[in-house]
């Protein structure tokens, strides 16, 4: 069953987060994907993520997809210009990807080539307006296309803790499923009682929601989340469990265990990001019953 | 000097039209110089507004007052007595001015009259130029003084791109003149184009944030 059916059939899904390679030696990538024994319905590639030069998200996802693994396939606004993103995207769907999730991206002042000059050129409700344009094929200058991609279409929900925050973000999934989404990937949840909340005040949209799970590494990664990462709030019984554990990966295994236990009757699926970690993620899936 | 022109009239039509009584403040400064939004810009706009909203059937009254500089405080201590009989505030200053008077009265809302459209020169009465990018790096010692960020339609900074016309214009509007073209014209005159013959490594876009500057003279006064 793909990623789709799985979605709109109401099916839990079980995403996986990988980080391409800085450079072109993907062995360790494959290694990790194997090793997830098809657990994971979709692998996720980021784009760019965090404005860090690295091995695109199209390369990669198409690599994947040459040795049968289904993926998500990530495009960022920071990077390029509203050509360079539709040829992108006619790109992923000539190499045959389904699943494209598009984002606003990373400033390059907070990566590694902070020099860089940003692009914009698009917001995101600009470039999820081109997917939906290129779908009934034409292009943003109103020329038709040979040929009409169709992808299964996402998008990213920022996680606010406040009342307000959530309700502003469910007016933001309002306009951007008007644009044509098919599913939602949320920010990192810590607290699953805040995000039970957030999903009571989205569920008259009837999207499918994914909310990512994190594995937490340390307590220093725990309170830099808390202290630098606008709406996360990862409590303190977590990072007093991190702090007592004499073994810090099996703490972390069972927070993210516990949690994606709680998330399985409340949303659609999980996407894990290991930052790692990803040896652990077979064990975390296996102790939260997925 | 900071050149801007007037928005469409409709435009600022729809801007004014949930309002009564509203206040034009125009700039002394670079808009009133580059005649877009001085006492005598202000005077005639609200004209114009009286008079297209007369045609509507709308009962609507634009008073106008002219501050030194928009975007100095110590020119507003008048202004903020006058500002309180109005409904809103429409400013024919630069983008800063604007938000510079937003910032003062918060309580009131503000709009903008004007598009700012560059830093430039004047060419003649009423005819301006775009010659700075404000990109907080000046390469103009190198470029014989003409600056291929604003002039080179690709800002480019080795050198033309090829498309330089026979006349040396740019392939991006013919009547443009190649920045390159003319870089390499007064270099070649001065004698100086070893300047451009060494390699100039991608440079570092540092205006991708806002900036905030305190001349060297004053750190000591505003350190904190």
């Amino acid at each position: 069953m793909s990623f789709k059916e799985r979605l709109a059939s109401g099916k839990f899904v079980v995403v996986v987060e990988l980080q391409p390679p800085k450079g072109n030696h993907l062995a360790d990538l494959f290694g990790q994907v194997d090793r997830l024994n098809g657990r994971a319905d979709a692998i996720y590639i980021p784009d760019l993520q965090n404005a860090i030069m690295r091995l695109g998200s199209l390369s990669v996802c198409t690599l994947l997809k040459a040795r049968g693994k289904e993926t998500i396939f990530t495009l960022s606004c920071s990077d390029r210009n509203r050509l360079a993103l539709q040829s992108d995207l006619l790109g992923a769907s000539a190499l045959g990807l389904d699943n494209v999730l598009v984002l606003q991206g990373d400033p390059p002042s907070m990566g590694d080539h902070y020099e860089a000059k940003p692009v914009f050129d698009l917001d995101v409700l600009g470039l999820l307006g081109a997917v939906k344009r290129l779908q009934e094929g034409y292009d943003l200058a109103g020329n038709e296309l040979q040929g009409k991609p169709q992808f299964c279409v996402g998008s990213q929900i920022r996680l606010g803790a406040t009342s307000q925050d959530m309700d502003l973000e469910v007016v933001e999934m309002e306009k951007k499923i008007g644009f044509g989404v098919d599913f939602f990937v949320a920010s990192p949840v810590y607290d699953a009682g805040l995000f039970e909340i957030f999903i009571k005040k989205a569920a008259p949209l009837k999207v499918p929601i994914i909310a990512a799970v994190t594995l937490l590494k340390s307590v220093g990664m725990a309170r830099y989340v808390n202290k630098h990462v606008e709406g996360a709030f990862i409590p303190e019984t977590d990072i007093d469990k991190l702090m007592k554990a004499p073994d810090k990966r099996e703490a972390s295994v069972e927070i993210a265990s516990a949690t994606i236990h709680r998330l399985k009757p409340v949303c659609q699926g999980v996407q894990i990001i290991p930052i790692g970690w990803e040896q652990l993620i077979p064990t975390v899936l296996e102790r939260a019953g997925s | 000097m900071i050149v801007a022109e007037k928005k469409p009239i409709d435009e600022i039509k729809e801007m004014m039209k949930s309002f009564r009584k509203v206040l034009n403040v125009g700039c002394g400064g670079c808009t009133s110089i580059c005649m877009a939004g001085g006492q005598r810009e202000v005077g005639l706009l609200n004209e114009e507004l009286q008079n297209t909203l007369k045609q509507d059937g709308v009962s609507f009254q634009a008073d106008g007052f002219t501050v030194e500089r928009q975007c100095n405080a110590d020119f507003y201590s008048e202004l903020d007595a006058i500002a309180k009989g109005y409904e809103a505030l429409l400013s024919m200053a630069c983008g800063a001015g604007v938000q510079f008077l937003a910032e003062r009265y918060p309580e009131r809302p503000v709009f903008p009259a004007l598009n700012t459209v560059f830093v430039g020169v004047d060419r003649d009465i009423g005819w301006f130029e775009e010659n700075c990018r404000t990109c907080r790096e000046c390469v103009l010692a190198d470029t014989g003084g003409i600056c291929p960020i604003t002039r080179c339609a690709k800002s480019l900074f080795n050198g033309p791109c090829g498309g330089t016309s026979r006349e040396g214009k740019c392939e991006v509007n013919k009547e443009t003149p190649c920045a390159w073209f003319e870089i390499h014209k007064r270099l070649k005159e001065q004698n100086r184009l070893e300047n451009i013959l060494k390699f100039k490594p991608a440079r570092e876009w540092r205006n991708q944030t806002q900036g905030t500057l305190v001349q060297e003279a004053y750190k000591k006064r505003y350190a904190k």
